[in-house]
C-alpha cells in the first residue's frame, strides 16, 4: 500500500519541505559536523593538539618544574636537536634500535611467511588449532610476556638453560651479558609478533587464483620455483604491507627492554622509546620531545623508504 | 609419488607441531610454574609438573599486591574506551562516508595523517594537559585520551563505504531524520565491523602500558600491566612465583576470550589488514 502511494505524495511532500526545512545541501552539512563533533572536539584536543604541542615543546628548554610557571620557559631553537647529536646515551638507543628492526623485522616476516605458507598448502587437519595457537602470542599483554620470558630466560631456573643443561651445556646469561640481552629480545619480538603477519599472509595467499600454480605445474614449475616466481610477487602488497606495520611497531620498542633489562646490561637493550621515557622521568620535557619526533621522522622515512623499494614497479 | 606425498606432510605436520610447541610451551609453563612452591621453581633440575601443587602465589597475589583493584581499574578502563570508541568512531565514520558536509575532506586527511604517530610523540604533551586538567591519576586521565582513535574512524569509514547509499535515501526520502537513520538503519548492518573494533579497543586498552605506566601515581589507580610491571622491576631477587601468578591472571581472561571467539579475531584481523 505504502508503495502505490508514495509517487503520487513525493512531489508534493518535496514542495512542502524544501518551504518549512532548510535547504536539503545545509541540512545534510549540519547533519555532518553533528555526527563529526563528538569525536573531532576529543580528537583536536588529545591528539593533534598534542602532535602540534610536542614539535613546539621541542624547541623549547620545558622542564617539568617550569609546568606551574609556563612564562620561564625560552625557545631556545634547535639546541634540544643538537644536543641529540652529542648525546651518547640516545646514540646507542639508536643503535640498538635500529638493529633491533633490521634484523627483528626479516625474521618475524621469514617466519610469519613460513607459518603462512605451510598451512596455505592444502593440509586442513588441525589448521585452526595451529592458526590460534601461533596467534595467540599477539593478542596478549607485552607486560605479561615479558615477565614470562625474563623467567624462561633466567640462568638458572629458565626453561631455556634447563634444557641445555639436560644436554650437558651451560647456558649463558642471557639478559645478564651484553652480548646477548638485544639478541634475546629480538627472539622475543619474532616468537611474539610472526602470527600476526601469518593472518595478513595467509588471507593474501588465499587470494592468489589457483589456476597460477596448476599451469605452472604443466609447465614444469617446481614448489621452490612456484614460490619465487608466482607466490612472492603476487604476494608483494601484502608483505609490503607487512613490512610496514612490523617496522612502525619495532622501532617504538619499549616494553620488553623496561621489564626484562631495565635497558641495561651497560645500555645494551637501550632503546630510543626507552630513552624518551627516562628523558621525561628526569623531567627534561623539551629533550624529550625532540627524541620523540627524530623517531617519528625515522618512522615515515623508513616507511616512504620501503613503499619506494617494494611498491608497485609500473 | 604417493610415498613422496606422505613424507612432505609427515615433515610438515613435524615442523608445524615443532613451532606450535615453541609458541605455547612457555604459556603452559608460565601457568604450571605459577602452581609451584617458590623452593621448586629454582630447583635444578626443573620439574615440568608441579611436585607440590600449591595455590599460595594465587592468594599472595591477591592479599599483598591488590591485584583485585587493578584487575577491577583494568575493566573499568577498557569497558568505557571500547563505548566511546564505538560511538564516537562510528558516528564519524558514517558522516565521512555517507554525508556531504562542509570540511569533509580535510577532516578525513588530518585523522588519518596522525595513524602513523607514535604514542610517544603524544604522551609528554599529553601528560601536560591532563595535569592542567588536574586528571592525573584518575579515570577521566586514564581514559580521556584514548576515547576517540584515528584507527577506528578508518576502520568504521571504510566499512560503511560499503553499504549502498540507495538505502539511506529510501529513508531519507520516507521522511526519517538523520539519527534516525543512522540508529535504526546504518548501525545494525555494521555488526561485523563494530564486532572488530570492539575486540581491537578492549585489547589494546587492556595491554595498554605506557600511558596508564604515567598517569597512574597511586596504587589504586594502576591498571594490571602497570601493577605487574613495576612489581617484577622493583625487586632484586624477583619472586617468580607471585610474578608468573601475577602474568598468568593478565594473560588468561585475553586469552580464554580469543580462543572462544578466534574466528571473529583472526577474520577481522585479515580484513582490516588488507584495507
Amino acid at each position: 500500500m505504502a508503495t502505490a502511494t508514495a509517487p503520487a505524495k513525493a512531489p508534493a511532500e518535496a514542495n512542502a519541505t524544501a518551504g518549512a526545512r532548510p535547504p536539503y545541501r545545509l541540512r545534510q552539512g549540519l547533519a555532518g559536523w553533528a555526527f563529526a563533533t563528538p569525536f573531532t572536539v576529543l580528537f583536536l584536543l588529545f591528539m593533534a593538539l598534542p602532535v602540534v604541542a610536542s614539535l613546539v615543546m621541542s624547541l623549547t628548554d620545558l622542564r617539568s618544574t617550569d609546568l606551574r610557571t609556563p612564562l620561564a620557559v625560552e625557545f631556545v631553537g634547535l639546541d634540544n636537536y643538537a644536543r641529540l647529536l652529542d648525546d651518547t646515551q640516545f646514540r646507542r638507543a639508536a643503535l640498538n634500535t635500529a638493529i633491533f628492526v633490521v634484523v627483528g623485522v626479516p625474521l618475524t616476516i621469514a617466519a610469519g611467511l613460513a607459518a603462512a605458507s605451510a598451512l596455505n598448502s592444502g593440509l586442513v587437519k588441525f589448521r585452526t588449532l595451529f592458526r590460534v595457537g601461533f596467534y595467540l602470542p599477539v593478542v596478549t599483554s607485552i607486560v605479561a610476556l615479558a615477565v614470562v620470558w625474563r623467567f624462561l630466560l633466567d640462568p638458572e631456573a629458565g626453561l631455556i638453560n634447563n634444557a641445555l643443561r639436560a644436554v650437558g651445556v651451560t647456558g649463558p646469561n642471557w639478559l645478564g651479558d651484553p652480548n646477548l640481552a638485544l639478541p634475546s629480545i629480538i627472539v622475543m619480538a619474532v616468537w611474539r609478533n610472526f602470527g600476526f603477519l601469518m593472518v595478513i599472509f595467509l588471507a593474501g595467499l588465499q587470494a592468489i587464483p589457483a589456476e597460477l600454480y596448476e599451469s605452472s605445474r604443466l609447465d614444469g614449475a617446481g614448489r621452490w620455483a612456484q614460490f619465487r616466481y608466482i607466490t612472492v610477487p603476487m604476494l608483494r602488497p601484502t608483505l609490503l604491507f607487512g613490512g610496514v606495520v612490523t617496522s612502525i611497531g619495532y622501532l617504538q620498542l619499549f616494553e620488553e627492554p623496561l621489564v626484562m633489562t631495565r635497558g641495561g646490561p651497560l645500555d645494551s637493550t637501550l632503546s630510543v622509546s626507552y630513552h624518551i621515557y627516562n628523558q621525561f622521568g628526569f623531567g627534561n620535557y623539551g629533550y624529550a620531545a625532540a627524541v620523540s619526533y627524530v623517531l617519528f621522522a625515522a618512522i615515515v622515512g623508513l616507511s616512504v623508504l620501503q613503499f619506494r623499494l617494494l611498491g608497485s614497479r609500473d | 609419488m604417493r610415498r613422496r606425498d606422505l613424507v612432505a606432510r609427515v615433515g610438515l605436520y613435524t615442523v608445524l607441531g615443532a613451532g606450535l610447541l615453541v609458541v605455547v610451551g612457555p604459556f603452559l609453563w608460565a601457568v604450571l610454574s605459577s602452581m609451584k612452591p617458590e623452593a621448586e621453581i629454582r630447583r635444578i633440575p626443573a620439574t615440568w609438573w608441579p611436585e607440590v601443587f600449591t595455590l599460595d602465589n594465587y592468594r599472595e597475589l591477591l592479599s599483598r599486591l591488590d591485584f583485585p583493584q587493578a584487575f577491577a581499574n583494568s575493566a573499568i578502563v577498557a569497558v568505557l574506551t571500547t563505548l566511546g570508541n564505538l560511538a564516537f568512531c562510528s558516528l564519524l565514520g558514517y558522516a565521512l562516508a555517507k554525508l556531504r558536509f562542509p570540511g569533509r575532506r580535510a577532516l578525513f586527511l588530518v585523522v588519518l595523517g596522525t595513524l602513523m604517530v607514535p604514542s610517544m610523540v603524544t604522551f609528554v604533551p599529553q601528560f601536560v594537559l591532563v595535569s592542567n586538567l588536574g586528571l592525573v591519576n584518575s579515570y577521566g586521565g586514564l581514559i580521556l585520551p584514548f576515547l576517540a582513535t584515528p584507527f577506528g574512524v578508518f576502520l568504521m569509514r571504510q566499512y560503511l563505504l560499503s553499504i549502498p547509499d540507495e538505502l539511506i535515501e529510501a529513508a531519507r526520502v520516507d521522511g526519517a531524520g538523520e539519527l534516525r537513520i543512522f540508529a535504526r538503519i546504518v548501525l545494525p548492518l555494521c555488526g561485523p565491523a563494530l564486532a572488530t573494533l570492539t575486540i581491537l579497543t578492549f585489547l589494546a586498552s587492556w595491554n595498554n602500558f605506557l600511558w596508564p605506566l604515567v598517569v597512574a601515581t597511586t596504587e589504586d589507580k594502576y591498571t594490571l600491566p602497570v601493577a605487574l610491571a613495576l612489581y617484577s622491576v622493583g625487586q632484586n631477587r624477583i619472586e617468580y612465583g607471585l610474578v608468573l601468578a601475577g602474568a598468568v591472571a593478565v594473560l588468561l581472561p585475553v586469552v580464554i576470550v580469543f580462543v572462544l571467539l578466534q574466528r571473529h579475531f583472526l577474520r577481522g584481523i585479515a580484513t582490516t589488514g588488507l584495507k
